[in-house]
């Protein structure tokens, strides 16, 4: 198991600097040319070339790549250019290892940026998390046993609502209503446990992350119902009746055990996806988390950034990969063995 | 009366389709101590009649009705839960295929206790400790170490072994084996059915035993019931069964049996055509679409009248389904010289 995992995290890290070398390219084949963006309408070529070196964005795209990976492994100084930094060595900012760049547009490290975000998007996931994985295995286990009756076809019916509705539009809908109209809550802005305590954290958190569990939720609804359905028929099920079984029992014990372990994977990826950010859930809430993060970089032609984001949602996804595959060795006896 | 008795079982599944007649109307009786073979293709009712015994439908998508009457008490009449503790304690069953029948997750030992303690109010430790009994009486070798395998761990033989344990652990009455040996190999199917005989033995247990091998019949069955669409079709002691069948389904049967030496793996297609529509069966005799017989029964009477279930010609212990008026004549006659012709010479 160990050489298994150590096996994986060693593919996963060449994964990682091939997604950050096709990030760099595909960013210098846009047709766009960031400099110009940068410096603004009327700039004379003179002034376009002054700021492509202000932004790092002269050098061969390659150069830029290795320099990303070497800041990476040993840390980077900035500005890079020599000359500039013995004229100026009060304005000389260090980049410790693991560096992931400077953002010029921004004017911090991107490890700065990522730290200052990182929470936001992280308490969103959390919350989102165990909202919809608790709502969608308990409606949707409601929804198997009750199978045919109304309460299955309410179930379904609005699970379905949610997942045909776009999440901006149930985000919107949510702060329109909830928050503006009726005033149940106050307009979301992300406070932190220090600054709010606890309870402040929860209510500012409660509208985007709800945004968000309602749609993962109508998903996780339709397929536990579906796998708690599918467990019904199985043959050890029948097994489980045969030997004189509680329903009880029946369904906790026996059916939702084989049931729930193909939701194990789906709900790892899912969010270690979230954790990268949720994109249009803070673009909505206006939260300044990853996802927000990933659009203004985005928008501003911020290359750092984007790397620096790519790689840390690429490194997510990956380690949960490998902590889904390891759970699912704990939980299935078949593979554990083999 | 005897120990279990079935009279007029019917199992009904209502769908969009219609009613799909899954048993239609089957009787049968079993002593304890006694074996009663139930054959039939695939699709003829065997596993819907014998889950209506162990109360396995969900009232949701069947409809059973009739009378399972088992030492006198009616099993359809009792409440879910009297049926419930009967489960497993009373009735026992044991599955086609020991690999899906056993629960994955599960450790082999933990599935056996968990069988007894459901009855039993015992510790967790007791029926450990029974559970290796059971384990060590149907020939599992080092019970105490196997005991904490997973059922992936175990090979098809020992698997169904370990359902036999299961399946005993309560000392049921009532035994029934759906197919056991089905998915197992020829020399493991034949350990396991000499244990299944030499455990009814030791239990005094009525056994049913649900199969497409008539070999396995005339090893095993005292009594034997033929099934068709649903319905029984012939019904005797074993014996008189196999040596004077009258209903030409039978017939077919016993013309399908593998040679000694034929592959193990071939499928059995017994009887040209096709197992009959349970939604709409055909007219008659359900089984004139597919009987080369039909012609000898006068005034189109078997595409018109349904027969009766009645006594044959040897008497009332042997009932057969059909209009022929004179099956012995017919089978000494034109099946016995096909299917057995040595046999014939040899007279
Ligand atoms: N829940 C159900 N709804 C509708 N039809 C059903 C249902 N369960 C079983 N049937 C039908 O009942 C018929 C008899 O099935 P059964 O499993 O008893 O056959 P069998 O004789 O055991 O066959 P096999 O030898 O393949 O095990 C089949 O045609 C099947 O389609
Ligand atoms: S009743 Fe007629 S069709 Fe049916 S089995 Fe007898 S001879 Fe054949
Ligand atoms: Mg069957």
């Amino acid at each position: 198991m160990f050489a298994y995992v150590v096996r994986r995290l060693f593919i996963g890290v060449i994964l990682l600097i091939v997604m950050s070398l096709v990030t760099f390219l595909l960013f210098f084949l846009m047709p766009q040319d960031p400099a110009r963006v940068a410096c603004g309408k009327n700039c004379s070529i003179a002034q376009i070339k002054q700021t492509e070196k202000a932004l790092g964005y002269d050098k061969p795209a390659l150069t830029q790549w290795t320099d990303f990976l070497q800041g990476v492994v040993v840390g980077r100084e900035y500005p890079e250019d020599k000359s500039l930094r013995e004229k100026a060595p009060e304005l000389i900012s260090d980049c410790a290892a693991p560096c992931l760049g400077y953002s010029r547009v921004n004017q911090v490290t991107v490890s700065e940026e990522i730290k200052e975000a990182f929470p936001v998007s992280a308490s969103l996931a959390v919350l989102a998390f165990i909202m919809w994985i608790v709502g969608g295995i308990l409606f949707g286990v409601i929804a198997a046993v009750t199978k045919g009756t109304v309460v299955d076809r309410g179930i379904v019916a609005i699970s379905l609502v949610f997942y045909a509705f776009p999440t901006f539009f149930i985000g919107l809908f949510l702060l329109k209503f909830i928050a503006i109209k009726w005033g149940w809550v106050d307009v979301p802005s992300y406070t932190t446990i220090a600054e709010g305590g606890v309870g402040g954290w929860l209510s500012n958190l409660f509208l985007p992350a709800l945004t968000l569990a309602l749609f993962f939720m109508a998903g996780y609804v339709r397929m536990t119902r579906a796998f708690v359905l599918e467990s019904m028929t199985e043959d050890y099920i029948r097994t489980a009746r045969a030997k004189g079984l509680k329903r009880g029992p029946v369904l906790f014990k026996h059916t939702m055990r084989a049931a729930l372990t193909p939701l194990v994977t789906m709900a790892g990826l899912d969010f270690a996806g979230l954790l990268g950010g949720a994109i249009i859930t803070e673009s909505v809430f206006n939260f300044n988390g990853l996802g927000k993060l990933a659009v203004d970089a985005n928008v501003s032609y911020d290359l750092p950034t984007l790397i620096g984001l790519v790689v840390l949602l690429g490194s997510f996804v990956i380690v949960a990969n490998i902590i889904v595959d390891v759970l699912y060795a704990v939980i299935d006896p078949r593979v554990r063995v083999g | 009366m005897s120990f279990l008795s079935v009279r007029d079982l019917r199992v009904h599944f209502p769908t969009i389709d219609g009613v799909v007649k899954a048993t239609d109307g089957l009787s049968f009786d079993l002593e304890r101590g006694k074996t009663l073979g139930i054959v039939g293709e695939s699709g003829s009712g065997k596993s819907v009649s014998t889950s209506a015994i162990l109360g396995l439908h969900r009232r949701t998508n069947a409809i059973v009705s009739g009378e399972i009457l088992l030492d006198g008490v009616d099993l359809l009449k009792v409440s879910d839960e009297d049926m419930r503790r009967r489960r497993g304690r009373e009735v026992a069953m044991i599955f086609q295929d020991p690999l899906s029948a056993m629960h994955p997750y599960y450790r082999v030992g933990n599935q056996i206790a968990e069988a007894y303690r459901v009855h039993h109010d015992v510790s967790k430790k007791a029926a450990r400790a029974r559970a290796i009994e059971m384990l060590d009486r149907v020939g599992i070798p080092q019970p105490d170490r196997r005991v904490d395998d997973y059922p992936h761990q175990f090979s098809g033989g020992m698997r169904q072994r370990a359902m036999i344990a299961m399946a005993l652990i309560n000392n049921p009455s009532l035994l029934i084996a759906d197919e056991p040996t089905t998915a197992l190999d020829v020399t493991v199917q034949a350990q396991i059915l000499d244990l299944l005989q030499d455990l009814q033995r030791d239990f005094d247990a009525a056994v049913m035993i649900i199969t497409h091998d008539l070999g396995v019949v005339a090893e095993m069955a005292h009594d034997v019931l033929v099934m068709y669409g649903g319905r029984a079709v012939e019904y005797g002691a074993t014996k008189e069964i196999l040596t004077h069948p009258e209903m030409p389904y039978t017939w077919g049967l016993l013309s399908s049996i593998p040679e000694v030496d034929a592959d193990p793996e071939a499928k059995l297609v017994p009887i040209p055509g096709n197992p009959p529509s349970l939604l709409n069966p055909p007219s008659g005799c359900h089984f004139h679409p597919r009987c080369t017989h039909r012609d000898k029964v006068p005034g189109d009477l078997c595409r018109t009248v349904s027969p009766e279930l009645t006594p044959g010609t040897r008497g009332e212990g042997h009932l057969k389904r059909c209009h022929l008026a004179n099956p012995d004549v017919v089978y000494e006659r034109e099946v016995l010289p096909e299917i057995a012709p040595d046999l014939v010479e040899g007279r």
